[in-house]
């Protein structure tokens, strides 16, 4: 897409973009008036629960509800067989919600239960009887790759996995150019490595809770807390059988997705329960369920080897990552195969990828999907390389660091890209000078993402007295409310607030793709600009219809339609609100509209410093200094901009640190809840300072990147290079927990 | 279940002592809901004991301090006299929980939980604190140690409810620390605990030491090794590592989802040391 010359950025001087207004849904938030999933009710409503399997592999033998059905108070109790046949890509959609044949991971669910309140639920869920035949599990992503492992989809690899691989291996993938053993041979040093990562979950407070109605004539409403209402409704219109301009559904207020939000769990299990009783059924997940039978992210294990002369040139790079994604094929390793090398140019270059299954709950997106794990294997050997060739760990990044011209890893080549500025920024920043104290390290490592447009249907109306109200279908996470609220005042020309911007329900709007993909600010502000300018366009035609004069005698400036130049009349300039004052006499509503499938995203890249100290006598790790470096683009609410790079390090922080999933030998998960799941609590972390770089996305009217994702494709890396560097010893499993980092500084001796 | 709040601890002995069923005590509650709300504790009967009088308050006795049971942290937190005597054992108590917990939790509950790793306990252990017990027939005093005998499990018998908990007087010349291992900072659970007491002369040489771990065995323990080996020195680095051999020898930690057995047993010995140095630095005023 070519900028638009006449309001492109290049000259263009912003009034509003740039600038930090008070966010729109603040003072509701602040105030608990905003409505969150568990917030809605209905009369007569039903609550829905859902038996848990406490096997992580088993096959049902059978399933008797007729005592839980006979308890009174229960109106209705399904398993998957009420669904019938769904279509071939919502099947294991289904089975994740509730289970086929087997159970494939502790927590799976069973059955469901409408009942008119939790007790008896509670009640009627322990007189379900399931005939489980316990099979052998497998929750270790190495261990599910040997060939004897127990199988856990019969079917097996796709014809990318070759012949006597484990059946728990389903896709290989491979991307790269070159060849990196002609690359070694050129190296002064190769280094060979092999890394681990647990799986982590995203983590959102807000647990999953929904609202279901599915009436006898087929039109069915839905509420719940995700990142994709549309992605809801076409998955539970399949699902379910239904059309899908016959459900409806409304996004909640979002308690946090970071990725996790953009699939189902308990909606469609709401849905059936409710067509079956006629009555409305609420479900919410408890913390223990979310941990369980949500979508955490894959655990890791991978082999990288890179070669470097003594110059710092890296000659050549070999990756091999093996992510389990739970019981289900699709983890992303395709992603982080993709992404790991993406911010150098290397002239021999090679990954391998392998998705897994294992005994685990199916995995979901988490923010930049993949990436992390991968550029923490691949990063620390860089690091490793510049720390035994006594090179700068940025000077040797800046030496191989992509940019305009450059054909990436992963296949493209690039337009203008950021990656030299952010580690130039990092080079010339204070922090990379400060000294450090003892048992103190410093990290640094680069990161890439890819972002995302996607389908995108907005909406602007302009009312008669001046105010103008913007609809968008993307649940606003981050902040996107106020920056398309920006964006659309700055187009517009007039305040920030006489704007108001709302998230419509799917009957409202045409298609609009998940919030995911850092997509929003960048897809839906596009469209929200070029809406803006569609009813700009409306709105001169009105005012040369009020002069009398040709409409392309007619310009836009400030919040005025006024003529062109003396050729096209003297008019004095008819305001935004003077033109919709009018509008009823000059041919009815004014409003904009704009529907795309956004492309041109713009891939961002982004550099952290990060110093720790190391508690050599406990390996208790402290966050001492932070900061970030990443493009993005054009900064449209900078403070959002600011906790989208604060929000990804700290989540890569606990991650680094502590976060994990905890499997037992029984293979059952030992941490769903948060005691010992541990997320970062405010007094582990330092501030994280941000640094913002501006280099245009040319994709993009005003030159926007996301920048959700990008910012936690550093962090395990940056954290781990760190804490290599103040333990005195090289750690490669994350994460990197006291014990784990004590027994490593006790092994080195 | 049914939830009664009686105002005399007879009542709630009688109480307790009547329900055939499941029967539990509510102070401050930060256990018990927690464990109702997560479907582990089902009661029959809970019995509020914080309308009872004497409950709240903490009191002066033989110059030392009695603490009714349902005195919440928060509260002993701005107790300057408690604070001045026993350092320790209020550091301890605050380091469980949020502040929001704080107003609530009580070292009575956290007693009674009988969590290895309660954090107040083996400050209260190396206190040489006691428990006075109200039941059926009467009252008696017990050391703070003789309360949990597992993981959940106490001695108390039926009826029985703890009225009230007794930190003695301070001698001169002493100061006590407590200092917990957790991976995060605050809201979270001991990996190791150890608290430590002890006692100076006038010459600075150490003539009485109380040592106690927590979350390394099915109970709080006190290593009496390492109180001996303290004893008689001027609690110098060689008593010092002394000191750190002594717990990490005395801890029989297992190997979970917090920490492993060598990890517990290393810390162990430098959370003593560390927490050994505090209280010295505290009896030498």
């Amino acid at each position: 897409m070519a900028l638009d010359d006449k309001l492109g950025v290049k000259d263009r001087t912003f009034k509003i973009v740039g600038t930090r207004p008070n966010r729109p849904d603040g003072i509701d938030k602040v105030t608990g008036r905003a409505r969150f999933g568990a917030d809605m009710n209905a009369p007569g409503m039903l609550t829905g629960h859902v038996l848990r399997s406490p096997h992580p592999h088993a096959r049902i033998r059978a399933i008797d509800t007729s005592k839980a059905e006979a308890l009174p108070g229960v109106k209705a109790v399904i398993t998957a067989k009420d669904f019938g046949h769904v279509p071939d890509d919502m099947a294991d959609v289904l089975d994740h919600c509730l289970a086929g044949d087997k159970v494939l991971y502790d927590g799976h669910g069973v059955a469901a239960i409408a009942a008119v309140s939790p007790a008896v639920a509670k009640q009627a869920l322990k007189l379900i009887d399931v005939d489980y035949e316990v099979l052998p599990h497998v929750t270790d992503v190495d261990a599910a790759m040997k060939p004897d492992a127990p199988v856990i989809r019969e079917a097996g690899g796709d014809e990318t996995v070759p012949d006597g691989m484990s059946k728990n291996a389903m896709h290989r993938f491979e991307f790269g150019h070159g060849d990196p053993e002609t690359g070694f041979g050129e190296a002064d040093l190769v280094i060979e490595r092999s890394f681990r990562t647990e799986a982590a979950h995203q983590g959102y407070i807000e647990p999953n809770a929904c609202l279901a109605t599915l009436a006898p004539d087929g039109q069915a409403e839905l509420w719940c807390c995700t990142q994709g209402h549309y992605a809801v409704r076409d998955m539970c219109a399949a699902i379910l059988g239904l059309d899908k301009g016959m459900l409806r559904v409304t996004a909640s207020e979002i308690g946090g997705g970071f990725g996790g939000k953009t699939t189902v769990f308990i909606e469609p299990i709401a849905l059936m329960l409710s067509k079956k009783t006629g009555r409305p059924v609420k479900m919410v997940m408890t913390r223990d369920e979310v941990f369980r039978a949500s979508g955490p992210t894959a655990s890791t294990s991978s082999d990288v080897k890179i070669g470097m002369t003594k110059d710092g040139t890296i000659t050549g790079a070999f990756a091999e990552f093996r992510y389990q994604g739970g019981a289900y094929p699709g983890s992303p390793v395709e992603f982080g195969a993709m992404a790991c090398f993406a911010p150098y140019d290397l002239k021999h270059v090679k990954t391998v990828g392998w998705d897994v299954v294992t005994n685990r709950p199916k995995q979901a997106a988490y923010r930049a999907p993949g990436a992390p794990m991968a550029a923490f294997a691949t990063e620390s050997v860089i690091d490793e390389l510049c720390q035994k060739l006594g090179l700068d760990p940025v000077e040797t990044r800046l030496k191989n660091a992509a940019s305009e011209g450059t054909k990436s890893a992963y296949g493209p080549t690039f337009p203008q890209i950021g990656v030299k500025a952010t580690l130039e920024a990092a080079k010339a920043h204070p922090h990379y000078a400060a000294p450090l104290g003892p048992n103190q390290g410093r990290g640094v490592a680069t990161g890439f993402w890819f972002n995302f447009g996607g389908n995108t249907c907005v909406s602007l109306n302009v009312n008669a007295d001046g105010t103008v109200s913007l609809t968008e279908g993307n649940p606003d996470i981050g902040g996107s409310r106020a920056s398309m609220t920006m964006m659309a005042a700055e187009e517009l020309g007039i305040p920030y607030d006489r704007i108001r911007t709302v998230i419509a329900d799917t009957g409202s709007l045409g298609l609009n793709d998940v919030t995911d993909g850092s997509r929003v600010t960048f897809a839906v502000g596009l469209s929200t600009i070029k809406a803006a300018r569609d009813a700009i366009r409306v709105m001169c035609e009105r005012a040369a219809m009020v002069w009398g004069i040709d409409p392309d005698a007619v310009e836009w400036e400030d919040g005025h339609a006024k003529p062109a130049g003396p050729n096209a009349g003297q008019f004095p300039p008819m305001s935004l609100a003077e033109i919709a004052a009018q509008a009823s006499n000059t041919g009815g509503p004014i409003a904009g509209h704009h529907e795309v499938n956004a492309e041109g995203a713009g891939v961002s890249f982004a550099t952290h410093l990060v110093d720790s100290e190391v508690d050599p006598e406990t390996g208790a790790v402290k966050t001492l200094r932070y900061t970030v470096f990443q493009d993005a683009g054009k900064a449209v609410h900078p403070s959002y901009v600011e906790g989208q790079f604060q929000g990804g390090a700290v989540q890569g922080i606990g991650w680094a640190l502590n976060e994990e999933y905890i499997y037992g030998e029984d293979g059952k998960l030992q941490n769903a809840g948060f005691l010992d799941y541990r997320v970062p609590v405010a007094s582990d972390l330092p501030m994280i300072d941000t640094v913002i770089l501006e280099i245009p996305n040319p994709g993009h009217p005003y030159g926007v990147r996301g920048v959700g994702e990008t910012s936690i494709v550093p962090p395990l890396a940056a954290i781990a290079n760190s804490v290599s560097n103040a333990a005195g010893v090289r750690l490669t499993d994350i994460p990197m927990s006291p014990p784990k980092v004590l027994e490593a500084i006790d092994a080195a001796g | 279940m049914r939830y009664e709040a009686p105002s005399t601890l007879e009542n709630a002995v009688a109480l307790l002592a009547g329900e055939s069923g499941s029967a539990h005590v509510l102070a401050g509650g930060t256990d018990l809901l927690v464990g109702m709300k997560s479907g582990f504790t089902e009661p029959d009967l809970i019995v509020d004991i914080k309308r009872i009088d004497g409950m709240h308050t903490v009191t002066q006795e033989d110059g030392g301090w009695r603490i009714g049971a349902a005195v919440p942290g928060i509260q002993l937190g701005e107790h300057d006299g408690v604070k001045a005597d026993w350092p320790g054992v209020v550091e301890a108590l605050e380091l469980i929980g949020s502040t929001q917990i704080q107003g609530r939790a009580t070292m009575a509950g956290n007693l009674c939980n009988a969590s290895p790793a309660a954090d107040s306990v083996p400050a209260m252990v190396a206190a040489d604190a006691t428990v006075r017990i109200a039941g059926p027939n009467g009252s008696r005093d017990i050391p703070v140690i003789e309360v949990a005998t597992g993981p959940g499990q106490t001695s108390l018998a039926k009826g029985e409810i703890v009225e009230s908990i007794f930190l003695p007087a301070r001698p001169v010349r002493s100061g006590d620390a407590y200092l917990r291992f957790i991976p995060r900072t605050e809201m979270d659970i001991a990996v190791v605990g150890c608290g430590v007491s002890l006692t100076l002369d006038e010459g600075g040489t150490c003539t009485a030491a109380c040592v106690a771990l927590g979350a390394v065995a099915a109970t709080v323990l006190l290593v009496e090794d390492a109180a001996r080996v303290l004893i008689g020195t001027a609690v110098d680095d060689a008593a010092l590592d002394a000191l750190a051999a002594a717990c990490s020898a005395a801890a029989k930690p297992i190997d979970d989802k917090r920490g492993t057995v060598a990890f517990r047993k290393k810390v162990s010995g430098v959370l003593a040391r560390r927490a050994a140095k505090i209280a010295l630095e505290r009896a030498k005023g």
